[in-house]
């Protein structure tokens, strides 16, 4: 297995409540991709990502990050991994661009005012720069944890739930940072409930369900293969049921009866799309109009996910 | 070996600011408290109570209550500092930062010692509004000051990492370091004890602060200067163990 900038490999955890976690995980994320984990709550997702960032023991297997291993060499993992946690925790009477400052110390870097500055500005906080913490909005609460992490620099950033509580202007400018940010070669992998921003973000998935990794894809690999792709037909005159005829094509009809439903692989040799209009036609079924729908990644992950 | 010195720095720094955030309550509860021992012990009843070995009563105290605040304070502060992170989450931070164990106790230990450095100052300042002293060792003083607020520090960080809610915080400062500090001889030279107490007082390690402290003000003491140094770092060390174990396995923080 080639190493990637985070190389995960038969990582186990138990905690001491003799919960177990995460079961005997292997992932590698490329540098320079937006890697998401998508996973039911207490599927293992925020465990996987502190054991990385150090904030968590594994009890058994290796990580590295950059080629540095987290445990033996982890001044030099940390050093290149930035952190946005869940929740929003910081010392709410501090002020903003104090709490950034510390952040940049505790990795160990030098003081640079400029980066600090470029950082609340990309962010639009450097307005709020002298605010207390406590008197921000939530969204801008969850900023002040974005340049935080991004104080010292980080190659890798992992966001947890960056969208959790955020409004969906700010939601969409997160994602253009997040964009931005991978322009400028930094690897990002996010976990997140929302479906949408997956789908809207990522370049691989990764789906994690009661502590085990069981499927790592390119997203639009992903869709391809899992995604059924249904063609409707609204017909011109109700049908009492379903003609013998159209039987093999598994078709199904509206509670309304006038319309018909037919699924299909999208990936497949034959579709199936041209025999079944031609039975249609031939046994005189017409119909008015037509589209097709493709399943979205919030379906194939309640495939995935409800299936185990 | 490498030394992250502008994480140190980061940590000592944010937990001064915190101090000095809140400084008229940092300082005026333990200065105010102080002043009233002075008033009661040192004056009212004080004034009425004989010389012990030649240091008047109000003088002969004034060790012992600096000791107690240093004391108390410096577990307070410690326990305080790092439990916070904990409680609020920002402790996330820390352990996802390039920092050893020992650049962390450094940082808030260190704080926090510097904490109480500076109250026992300015409770020896207060002190002198009340009584007439003099300090025979001041180097030894500053010596015992420092070790001391070192030493209870690195106690109290291990209270703040032990600790899972606030009632745990307080009960070590008032169930333990209080009645120790009051029984160590704060108040009376253990000398004045029946003989069979003198003996069982020696179990208590504060004895040794306090007699070392106040023998660097008045050289007089209840237990040799050495022992009572010695005491002081056989307990420093102690809390350096038990916060190495704790970093190593994790326990309380990353488990």
């Amino acid at each position: 297995m080639e190493d990637g900038i985070i190389s995960v490999q038969n990582l186990s955890k138990v905690y001491a409540s003799g919960y177990q976690a995460l079961k005997n995980v292997n992932l590698n994320i490329r540098k320079g991709e937006i890697f998401a984990l998508l996973g039911p709550n207490g599927a293992g997702k925020t465990t996987l990502i502190s054991i990385i960032c150090g904030i968590v023991n594994p009890s058994s297997g290796t990580v590295k990050a950059d080629g540095h291993d987290i445990l033996s060499d982890y001044r030099a993992a940390r050093g290149k991994i930035g952190l946005v946690p869940q929740e929003l925790t910081t010392d709410i009477f501090e002020k903003v661009y104090d709490t950034v400052k510390f952040s940049r110390g505790l990795f160990g870097k030098t003081p640079n005012p400029a980066h600090l500055e470029k950082v609340l500005k990309d962010l639009t906080l450097w307005e709020k720069k002298d605010n207390k913490i406590m008197t921000l909005s939530g969204g801008m609460k969850r900023r002040v944890m974005i340049a935080k992490a991004l104080s010292h620099e980080p190659t890798i950033l992992f966001l947890d739930e960056p969208s959790a509580g955020v409004d969906v202007e700010l939601r969409r400018e997160m994602w253009d940072m997040v964009r931005a940010l991978r322009d400028n070669g930094v690897t990002i992998i996010l976990t997140t409930h929302y479906i949408e921003e997956a789908q809207e973000m990522a370049d691989r998935i990764g789906i994690i369900s009661k502590g085990e990794l069981i499927l790592v894809e390119n997203k639009n690999d992903l869709m391809k293969k899992l995604g059924k792709k249904t063609l409707s037909l609204v017909l011109q005159n109700p049908l009492e049921e379903v003609p013998a005829e159209l039987a093999p094509f598994k078709v199904e009809l509206s509670a309304d009866r006038t319309q018909l439903t037919y699924s299909f692989d999208s990936q497949g040799e034959q579709t199936g799309i041209a025999a079944l209009i031609k039975k249609m036609n031939d046994i005189g079924i017409g119909f008015k109009d037509l589209n097709t729908s493709e399943s979205s990644l919030e379906e194939i992950f309640v495939k995935l996910v409800g299936g185990r | 070996m490498h030394f992250n010195i502008h994480a140190v720095k980061a940590i000592y720094f944010y937990e001064l600011s915190r101090f000095f955030r809140t400084i008229f309550q940092s300082l005026a509860s333990p200065v105010l408290s102080t002043s009233l021992y002075f008033i009661v012990f040192g004056s009212a009843i004080g004034s009425r109570m004989g010389e012990i070995d030649s240091v008047s009563y109000g003088a002969f105290i004034v060790p012992g209550l600096i000791m107690l605040s240093i004391l108390t304070e410096s577990v307070s502060n410690a326990s305080f500092g790092i439990y916070m992170p904990k409680w609020s989450g920002t402790i996330y931070e820390v352990l996802s930062a390039p920092i050893s164990a020992l650049e962390i106790v450094v940082g808030y230990v260190g704080a926090a010692a510097t904490k109480s450095v500076i109250l026992g100052t300015v409770i020896l300042c207060t002190a002198r509004v009340f009584v007439n002293f003099s300090v025979a060792h001041p180097l030894v003083m500053v010596a015992f000051l420092v070790l001391t607020s070192v030493t209870f520090s690195l106690f109290g960080f291990i209270i703040g990492l032990w600790a899972d809610g606030f009632e745990k915080l307080q009960v070590v400062p008032l169930m333990i370091i209080t009645p120790l500090t009051f029984l160590g001889g704060s108040f009376y030279s253990i000398n004045m004890l029946p003989p069979v107490w003198q003996k069982i007082t020696l179990f208590n390690p504060v004895v040794y602060l306090i007699s070392g402290f106040r023998w660097s003000f008045y050289g007089i003491s209840d237990v040799g200067v050495v022992a009572s140094l010695g005491m002081t770092l056989v307990f420093m060390s102690g809390c350096l163990a038990v916060i190495w174990w704790i970093f190593k396995t994790g326990y309380k923080i990353k488990n």
